[in-house]
């Protein structure tokens, strides 16, 4: 009887063990197969001439692969959106955590996480439908599908990850660290600008990398309301084609085999590395700052 | 002398707390931007599209070639792909959790796990949707059906139920779990018995949660479960289907007539609001009850 009960929890020990490695089974699934199906396309054309190169006509003959405008294009739209969703979320943060008053913030939070639960579909039709008409009447541009406007779209998009992993951190501090700061006869805000932040920015610079992770990763919105168009930007106001965006919209087109197919995988290759990048600072920030009461300031 | 230096201090002190109330309006105003970006874009869609929905609208097939009719096709196979996903990932999801929260002690397979799934948090859902296609169409010969997008946006929600899991596990008090080993209860016994009744509520709202979220997805579905336009419905899980987002997507960029469907378009963004939105208001409303009973 013993033995068998002992028998049966190794079994469960193992079984879970087991599945709890599904999701890293996945992510390397993943990768095997972006490699399997992206670098064929290496054969063709060269990583250097892909990456650095400045045209995007998969589809003329002979064709062009090179990816820079569409890398670029992603850049500027993450590094954009991120100059707006930053503080806003991050101030967002702030307040929900140290200014509003309980019963408020109860009824704040559930906005932010309605706003992260809005289809990113929806949000891409609010900018092509609502967002684009205006900026072109008002700015007097050829076309309101823009950098400009997808990335106000993406900011909405990843102001919610900004403001709750943030609002996380800035709960963690310490309370003694508060109260020191306003017994010293500090005002709040002075407690939140010299204490506060200082002590979570560990947590904070973690919640602003993932929330460019969700914009550079972003499909639909770039889809529908960046323009398009494969050319690497000169102003905020040009048409672009960030990399999910061409992705999404060739893939239908594009030959199971073919070098666009296998292209369009490299594109998710890059995609997937730039997400990786993000995500490993974002884990390091975190193991090796880890906030640690008192001895972090 | 002694005056002047009250004063002074008195000055510094208003300025200081001038200062704090102007930088708490700013404070303010940015957690308001949020709500007014929530509510404008709500209110923008409803506006203009609730006069689209009728009857007709939820409960036909499109007609005339997609600038008429109703929305049914779609609908029924949005919740497809999402019940679909729900199946797969909810128990790979939770064993995970039990797994991280029960079973594992530190060392490096956790670290291991823990990067394994902040990572498949971050990639891209339009990845998600390239891993489909090269895996489950391709390989495996699935097709465009519903069995490929359910098993895709199982793989994209898998972090989701795994971090909600965790903390509806985390919530159990140890204190359950010690008086049940402690009448003798191996390990399992106590997971299965005392652990998961105590936490289900929680792991019910992660799943609530993420089934919303599988069902407002478009990119990983546009090259593995949903088709531009079918004209019956669902009969297997091997059939391709219509859904909600990527009809959306469809109509306002692709068609010949996008300015004639635009309001197939609005109604369809309602029902997709509301479907999605419904399901995170029960689950946050559900969540916040639960917190204040405990």
């Amino acid at each position: 009887m013993i033995h068998k009960r002992e028998a049966a929890e190794k079994i469960m020990y193992y079984l879970f063990t087991a599945i709890g490695c599904a999701a890293v089974l996945i992510v390397l699934l993943i990768m095997v197969f972006l490699f399997k199906e992206g670098l064929p396309i290496f054969k063709v054309v060269s990583v250097k001439d892909m990456i650095f190169g400045n045209f995007w006509y998969p589809t003329s003959d002979p064709a062009d692969f090179g990816i820079f405008p569409l890398i670029m294009a992603s850049v500027w739209v993450t590094l954009l959106s991120a100059l707006l969703s930053v503080p806003l979320g991050v101030m967002t943060a702030i307040y929900l955590a140290e200014i509003a008053s309980k019963r408020f913030a109860e009824f704040v939070k559930p906005t932010v996480e309605l706003l992260a639960a809005l289809p990113s579909v929806v949000i891409g039709f609010f900018g092509m439908v609502l967002v684009a008409p205006f900026l072109q009447e008002t700015f007097d541009l050829p076309t309101g599908l823009n950098l400009f406007n997808a990335s106000l779209m993406l900011a909405f998009m990843s102001i919610p990850t900004i403001c709750s992993i943030s609002e996380d951190a800035i709960h963690s501090v310490p309370l003694a660290l508060k109260e020191a700061s306003l017994a010293l006869g500090a005002t709040h805000f002075e407690t939140i600008v010299r204490v506060i932040i200082p002590s979570s920015l560990s947590g904070i610079c973690t919640a602003i990398i993932l929330g460019m992770c969700r914009a550079i990763g972003e499909t639909m919105v770039v889809l529908m309301v960046a323009g398009g168009a494969a050319m690497v930007p000169a102003s905020i106001f040009n048409p672009v084609r960030p990399m999910p965006a061409s992705i999404a919209a060739e893939m239908g087109e594009a030959p199971v085999g073919s070098d666009h197919y296998h292209a369009l995988f490299a594109i998710g290759i890059v995609l997937f590395i730039f997400t990786l990048i993000f995500n490993v600072v974002a884990d390091q920030i975190t193991h090796r700052f880890r906030q640690t009461g008192e001895a972090s300031l | 002398m002694n005056k002047m230096i009250q004063e002074s201090r008195f000055r510094s002190s208003f300025r200081r707390r001038a200062v704090q109330a102007a930088a708490f309006w700013f404070f303010r105003l940015a957690a308001l931007v949020n709500g007014l970006a929530l509510c404008g874009i709500v209110y923008f869609v409803v506006k203009n599209g609730w006069r689209a929905i009728s009857w007709t609208f939820l409960t036909q097939p499109p007609a005339d070639s997609m600038t008429q009719g109703g929305i049914l096709p779609c609908i029924i196979g949005t919740l497809a792909l999402a019940i679909g996903a729900i199946l797969v990932a909810l128990p790979i999801g939770v064993a995970s959790a039990i797994y991280l929260n029960e079973y594992a002690r530190p060392g490096k397979l956790l670290r291991v796990i823990r990067l394994g799934i902040s990572n498949l948090a971050g990639v891209p859902s339009v990845v998600f949707g390239l891993f489909g296609l090269a895996f489950f169409v391709v390989i495996l010969k699935m097709g465009t059906s519903i069995l490929a997008g359910s098993l895709t946006l199982a793989a994209m929600s898998l972090p989701v139920i795994i971090g909600a899991t965790e903390e509806a596990l985390k919530s159990v008090p140890d204190t359950y779990r010690e008086a049940s080993l402690g009448l003798g209860a191996t390990k399992w016994q106590t997971v299965y018995r005392v652990v998961l009744p105590a936490a289900l509520p929680g792991i019910l709202t992660g799943t609530i949660l993420s089934i919303s979220r599988a069902a407002g997805e478009t990119a990983p579905i546009m090259f593995t479960g949903a088709v531009f336009f079918s004209p019956q419905l669902p009969n297997s899980i091997f059939d391709e289907v219509m859904a909600l987002p990527y009809h959306i997507y469809v109509l306002a960029t692709a068609g010949t007539e996008i300015e004639k469907t635009r309001h197939l378009q609005y109604g369809t963004a309602i029902v997709l609001i509301t479907l999605v939105l419904g399901m995170n208001l029960i689950a946050i409303l559900y969540r916040s009850k639960l917190r204040r009973n405990r």
